[in-house]
């Protein structure tokens, strides 16, 4: 596939409400850059994240999809991102087992002092996707942007 | 008449797709045949018939009628119709081009629709006579003959030799255009079709009664206790319903792409728990009544309103195909003892 | 067996402990059984089928038979006691109204797989010891069964019968089996044929939704995929997409709860190999979580309704294939 130059990712970032979110206020507090590409939904905890979510991202134009929850052992619900892991690690190899580009799903805990890290991994993320290129594997051609 | 050596039969695809896009039917990579558009080399399938029939390319499953774009105040609808080109299909047997008369009174019946007939008349049918009639065929039953298939052309096939046959103007205009074919007498038709009609009468199906199914019956059919035992197993997919060549009922859906509206056409399933459902409710509640209709719509509501056509055309796909063997001979025979 | 399981049905239909009995009953041919609720004596010695095309699972029917007046007798065979008992775990069926007798099985055939190796123009099928007579106009052919087995019968898992209350048969064992070659063969491949094979696979689907409703682990209510309120109801599958999110999604709500029966493929009118996804769920859960075999007991936690601090992190699909991130 070739990189489009002018190619310019839709990330989509879901955050957990008690770690993430704070992390991705913090790291804007901070004055930290990442890149506009990032679209942040809110989600009360990681494991909220129904596997179709993330697919209907794909399905509605983003080229990648981030997960980022509380680290294991921190759930403000003592066990969510457990479950969530588990869930994450079978989808994204089923995605992969489909032949769809293993980068473009992610998992990253930040918790909600790691305002820094929240911005590296959007940053390095975002900068992972747009080599890629556009998805086009796991595309609904009907919402094609251009 | 007009014949061709089988050995040329690519040569003659060859020079009908020059002119039109052919469909015939392919074998796919399960081994399964499919109409498919012909290309350079792709072979005819050897199968009686393919899984999914040649109403596909006139009802297709799925078909995008019209778009809204909404700017501002303003809503445009644009009309997302396909070219209407020409277009050959090859190789269809005398069921499924039966189907197209049932079709057609659906479909070409005030009001008409417009996207079927566009196709139905850009469209010549070759039928193709059966060589190996299977142990599910039950066209008989219904008065068609395998060795003599309606459509624009006939073709029946020996070993070697292709035969060829136009029944219409269209048929006879298109014949004249291919200088591939070469003049022959009828002769060795007539014998493969004596063979032919002679298999047909040695199927287990051949003389399937459906002495009864009528409107005077109709209320004793639809009360029958026989309903609950053959609804029993129905796991309520689609199966029957999608391999039908004479199934005909659609739902409209929408789709929001975030730029504009689609509206699709899409089959439907009476054996679907959301089939016409309404705001009042399911008008079918359970899997018996859902069953009930599908095979009561094929043998007697539909002869009831159309002088006695049965709205089956005994392809025997439901018989290959159910996932739980539920199908139209089953349900033809438990009624039919109800009815002598 | 077909004689002693009539024999065993009357005894229970006659002595009262059962008010019913589920199994097969002829159809046409001898290959096109349908699953059946036996009520009387008559009915069973008039239909009761068990031969090498009872491949349906029971098991799924017990949910709604099972919440019926009277009690049901059923027969299992192996593979659809792993169902039954995993359905017993999810409390999806009243275990007091069903009376479960177990059936041996040495593997049940494919219809079609006979059509392709006669052609066309079969006439009838019929069984003789370890081959099955199919008769064409032209021809009769001996085949041997092995070469007609369904999928799941020829890479058999296991021959134990998991749940019962009675045996009809010898009780078996797990078996060794080689049936997750075929995902190993596809993991080996590049994403991009990965891509190409279940491109080729799952555009021939015609969404009838035939694995869905014979699958013993889909037992919602009612389905996302039907539910004109979620989003995602796509009758209308207009693009590749919803094909893709609609076996995906639906191989994942049946991870670690799936049996690997197999039905789903026998099913399936357009032959795509949807036990494969399930088999790659199965496998991965194996590999990262350790051994779990749904419905093999009542007690095991599924994978996905489990988890230890130490899991291996998602990146791990990344590192398996020797990427780095």
């Amino acid at each position: 596939m070739s990189v489009n130059e002018t190619f310019s990712p839709t990330i989509v970032a879901f955050c957990c409400n008690w770690c993430s979110y704070a992390g991705a206020d913090l790291s804007g507090t901070n004055r930290l850059q990442y890149p506009a590409n990032v679209k942040i939904i809110r989600i009360p905890c990681s494991c909220r994240l129904n596997p179709m979510f993330i697919l209907r991202a794909f399905q509605r134009g983003a080229d990648g999809v981030i997960l980022c929850g509380c680290h294991p052992g921190d759930c403000h619900y003592t066990t969510g991102n457990y479950y969530a892991r588990r869930r994450m690690t079978l989808l994204f190899s089923m995605l992969d087992f489909l032949g769809i580009e293993e980068e473009r799903t992610r998992v990253e805990w930040v918790s909600a002092a790691e305002g820094a890290k929240f911005a590296a991994t959007m940053n390095e993320f975002v900068a992972t996707i747009t080599k890629l290129g556009p998805n086009r594997r796991l595309e609904d051609l009907r919402c094609r942007k251009e | 008449m007009k014949k061709l050596s089988l050995s040329n039969l690519n040569d003659l695809f060859s020079a009908i797709a020059e002119k039109e896009n052919l469909y015939i039917p392919t074998d796919n990579s399960v081994g399964q045949a499919a109409f498919s558009l012909w290309s350079d080399g792709a072979v005819l399938s050897e199968k009686c018939n393919t899984v999914r029939s040649a109403k596909d390319l006139f009802f297709p499953q799925v078909e995008n009628l019209v778009n809204f774009k909404v700017t501002g105040k303003q809503i445009e609808v644009i009309e997302n119709r396909d070219p209407a080109e020409p277009f050959v299909v090859f190789g269809v047997r005398a069921c499924d081009l039966r189907s197209f008369d049932i079709l057609d009174r659906v479909f070409l019946s005030e009001p008409v629709d417009s996207y079927y007939r566009t196709r139905r008349e850009n469209a010549l049918l070759i039928g193709l006579a059966c060589s190996h009639p299977s142990q599910t065929c039950f066209c008989t039953a219904f008065g068609i003959d395998a060795a003599e298939p309606a459509g624009d052309i006939t073709c029946w096939m020996s070993d070697d030799t292709l035969y060829w046959r136009a029944n219409t103007e269209k048929g006879a205009t298109f014949t004249d255009s291919l200088a591939i074919l070469d003049d022959c007498q009828d002769d060795p038709v007539h014998k493969l079709q004596e063979d032919l009609r002679d298999r047909l009468g040695r199927l287990p199906l051949h003389d399937l009664d459906l002495t009864g199914f009528d409107s005077d019956n109709m209320i004793k059919l639809f009360n029958s206790e026989k309903w609950d035992e053959l609804s029993q197993s129905c796991l309520g997919c689609g199966t029957c319903t999608f391999i039908c060549p004479t199934c005909q009922c659609y739902d409209i859906q929408e789709f929001n792409t975030g730029k504009e509206v689609k509206r699709f056409r899409c089959w439907d399933s009476c054996m679907y728990s959301n089939f016409t459902k309404m705001s009042a409710g399911q008008p079918r509640p359970t899997q018996k009544e859902r069953f009930r209709q599908r095979f009561m719509h094929k043998l007697v509501y539909y002869p009831s309103n159309n002088e006695g056509i049965y709205s089956c055309v005994g392809c025997g796909r439901c018989l290959q195909k159910c996932p739980v063997n539920a199908n139209i001979v089953k349900v033809i025979k438990t009624l039919r003892e109800e009815l002598s | 067996m077909q004689k002693r399981m009539i024999a065993k049905a009357t005894e229970l239909l006659n002595n009262g402990t059962v008010d019913r009995v589920l199994g097969w009953k002829t159809g046409e041919f001898f290959y096109d059984l349908t699953p059946a609720v036996f009520d009387s004596v008559s009915a069973l010695e008039a239909k009761f089928v068990f031969n090498s095309f009872s491949g349906a699972n029971l098991s799924k029917y017990l949910i709604a038979e099972s919440r019926k007046p009277g009690k049901i007798a059923v027969f299992l065979k192996p593979c659809d006691s792993y169902s039954f008992t995993q359905l017993l775990k999810e409390h999806r069926i009243l275990r007091e109204n069903v009376y479960v007798i177990g059936v041996q099985c040495d593997g049940m055939c494919d219809i079609d797989k006979v059509r392709n190796i006669i052609g066309e123009g079969l006439l009838s099928v019929r069984k003789d010891g370890n081959h099955l007579i199919a008769e064409t106009f032209d021809a009769t052919k001996t085949i041997a069964k092995s070469d007609v087995l369904l999928e799941r019968c020829a890479v058999c898992k296991s021959k134990k019968i998991v749940t019962y209350d009675e045996l009809i048969g010898e009780q078996g064992d797990v078996c060794e089996s080689d049936r997750f070659d075929e995902v190993a063969r596809l993991e080996a491949m590049t994403p991009e044929e990965r891509f190409e094979f279940w491109r080729n696979e799952l555009s021939r689907c015609i969404r009838c939704n035939a694995c869905r409703n014979v699958c013993p682990a889909c037992s919602c209510e009612k389905c996302v995929f039907d539910n004109d309120n979620s989003g995602v109801k796509n009758k209308a599958a207009a693009d590749s997409f919803e094909e893709n999110m609609f076996h995906i999604i639906r191989a994942f709500h049946v991870a670690s709860r799936c049996t690997d029966c197999g039905e789903c493929s026998r099913v399936c009118p357009q032959h795509i190999p949807l036990h494969l996804l399930n088999r790659k769920f199965i496998k991965d859960i194996n590999e990262l979580y350790g051994p779990y075999m749904a419905g093999a007991d009542l007690n095991t936690k599924p994978a996905l309704m489990d988890y230890t601090k130490d899991d291996c992190e998602p990146s791990i699909v990344y590192e398996r294939n020797g990427g780095a991130q």
